[in-house]
């Protein structure tokens, strides 16, 4: 019990994260029916870029530790989602009318020109978090201890996840971005300006993934250039079992995802751990290509 | 084959063959890489370019064919020349029975499953799957080929064997692209439901292309086992998959000639840059996106055949 509560739990903060960085994949496949293979690597610049900003600003000293978080959080968001925006300049915009497989290129070049600027950066090795930031205490929960940071780490992406939740179901440009990823060329006709919706997915999308590194950082303590690939192919994952396009989708299939890989893990083998996300990546788009709720993936032939 | 083309190839193998005899063996064996990388380019073009199948995991098949060599070499004890055959067809039968479920998925959720698929493999390789792969160290100790009594082992004679090799696949490949299936595939890349509608089976033809391609790369495998005598996991990874993809669609996607071209630049020509090594790759991604933007059929792309009317009313004048 003890065992399954801990796992429970890690899977449901790691999860958070997976759904965190979906969001991400599946705003833009929403609208642009374009796979960002860049996008995990937006997340590893949220988290170098918190983990600079934390020791260079003395962020916690100066404002206290809530608030030092909360402003670093700002911060990263900001600088991660602008890079989105530039990205989507220089990449994907010169390419809106190409074939599909040359933006599928255009994207992995950019993942690959953007890891490559990182390692030149920092160098190679893996660059460890300030771990004075957060207290390291646990919470007693039903007379067990959980980490208090597994309980941050979920309570933010919640809070985040909601937001989002309202700005799109709620305000006006959340209500054009919803238009053009049901169909665009209708958005288009109905005076929805397409090109600036694209701007705030590349926006917000990037500023969450940034968010979710800056999360990663703070939760393990150690970050690497290369990890934006495996956390980018596991909420690619977590999007697709959701259903891809589809935002809450994006939020249940993060979690559910996390669960799955906490419980296999520890129940099943650790040896396998990476292997379950593509397992059931393989599994759904076989059985159930819309995924959980959400759109058709699979051709009729 | 254009007069053109064929000229190409004539003085391509000219110099290829008198290249060991100038070089270092250094350069030799970068020239080896290049071989191996152009067969393997060549036989996913099978199913990226020529059927228009996203296939990024391609690393699964060359490993499964590297791996099946490398047990039967070391295990059994069969020449590495002879294991080859094997190499391919497990490496086809492997590709048959992973791609049946899912070669009915859109384009980029078949990349995004391959890639799971290669993923798979690696992980599998790591965890010493059926006790014989040798976990994370690999194998070791895989003989060196031999034919006719003459033993395999400068990078020299490696030379001859795999650009012979190449040789052969691209011959082969020329056959199959103006052959009925290699139409046929082209058909179906083009437009799917057309090609269903003239009584292509696209889900048979898919799979074949699929097969034939993965037993190419697994045969590729088998040579590059004994080259190294050392294969290991890393040699497999999602980047080596990345990189013949990258081969195919910056040489010319569905272009024999082109994919020759593009493993040259993509393999070779990083090599002349090892002084800025670790911005090689920074410079690689932006060529990518750069060549995306500007040339997107890639450097030498395919061309479409053309009949001549006279042709045309030859052909229909003919008994």
């Amino acid at each position: 019990m003890e065992q399954f509560l801990q796992q429970l739990t890690n899977g449901l903060a790691v999860g958070s994260i997976y759904a965190l960085i979906a969001l991400g994949y599946t705003m833009v496949y929403g609208v642009l029916k374009l796979i960002n293979f860049a996008h995990g690597d937006l997340f590893t610049y949220g988290a170098y870029l918190g983990m600079t900003l934390l020791t260079s600003l003395l962020l916690k000293d100066r404002l206290g530790m809530v608030a030092g978080v909360l402003v670093l959080a700002g911060m990263v968001m900001g600088l991660v989602g602008l890079l989105g925006v530039i990205l989507e300049r220089a990449a994907y915009r010169p390419l809106r009318e190409s074939p599909r497989l040359s933006a599928v290129v255009s994207a992995l070049g950019a993942s690959i020109f953007l890891q490559n600027a990182l390692m030149l950066v920092y160098g190679a090795r893996y660059q460890v978090y300030p771990e004075d930031i957060l207290p390291q205490t646990a919470v007693s929960l039903l007379g067990f201890e959980i980490p208090l940071m597994r309980i941050v780490v979920f309570l933010a992406s919640v809070v985040m996840m909601a937001a989002l939740y309202l700005f799109v179901q709620k305000t006006k440009i959340g209500t054009a971005i919803r238009a053009a990823a049901i169909d665009q060329g209708a958005a288009r006709l109905m005076g929805i300006d397409v090109d600036r919706v694209v701007l705030v997915v590349f926006l917000i999308g990037p500023a969450l993934g940034g968010a979710a590194g800056l999360l990663v950082g703070l939760y393990y303590g150690q970050v690497n250039f290369t990890m934006g690939w495996i956390y980018g192919m596991k909420a690619f994952t977590a999007a697709i079992l959701g259903g891809i396009g589809n935002i809450p989708g994006a939020m249940v299939g993060g979690l559910l995802l996390g669960v799955v890989e906490a419980l296999g893990a520890a129940y099943l083998s650790i040896a396998w751990k990476d292997a379950i996300a593509f397992c059931v990546l393989i599994l759904i788009l076989i059985v159930r290509p819309t995924g959980l709720l959400g759109e058709r993936v699979a051709e009729k032939v | 084959m254009s007069r053109n083309l064929a000229v190409a190839y004539g003085v391509a193998t000219v110099l290829l063959a008198a290249a060991p005899l100038v070089l270092d063996a250094y350069w030799v064996d970068v020239l080896n890489s290049v071989g191996l990388y152009a067969v393997l380019a060549l036989s996913l073009n099978l199913i990226l370019g020529d059927a228009g199948l996203f296939n990024m995991g391609h690393a699964a098949f060359y490993a499964v064919g590297a791996y099946t060599a490398a047990i039967l070499s070391t295990r059994l004890h069969v020449p590495i020349l002879w294991a080859l055959p094997v190499s391919g067809a497990a490496a086809a039968l492997f590709a048959a029975l992973v791609a049946r479920p899912v070669i009915h998925l859109r384009g980029d959720y078949l990349l995004i499953v391959t890639i799971g698929m290669g993923e798979i493999v690696r992980i599998a390789l790591v965890n010493d799957v059926l006790g014989l792969t040798g976990g994370a160290n690999g194998i070791f100790g895989i003989a060196r080929p031999s034919a006719f009594g003459f033993r395999i082992r400068r990078p020299q004679e490696f030379f001859y064997l795999i650009w012979a090799f190449v040789a052969a696949t691209v011959f082969l490949f020329h056959r199959i692209a103006q052959s009925r299936f290699g139409r046929a595939l082209n058909y179906l890349r083009e437009d799917a439901v057309a090609a269903e509608g003239s009584g292509v089976n696209t889900a048979r033809y898919k799979l074949i292309a699929f097969s034939l391609g993965a037993a190419w790369a697994g045969m590729a495998g088998g040579i590059y086992a004994a080259k190294m005598t050392i294969i290991s996991p890393e040699s497999f990874s999602f980047w080596e998959s990345v990189l013949l993809f990258l081969i195919v669609i910056l040489g010319g996607s569905g272009s024999i000639p082109g994919v020759i071209v593009g493993a040259f630049l993509v393999v070779g020509l990083p090599e002349l840059f090892r002084g800025f090594a670790s911005a090689r790759m920074l410079v690689f991604g932006l060529a990518m996106m750069v060549m995306m933007v500007f040339r997107t059929q890639g450097l030498l792309p395919l061309r479409q055949v053309r009949f001549k009317h006279s042709d045309l009313v030859k052909a229909e004048t003919a008994p």
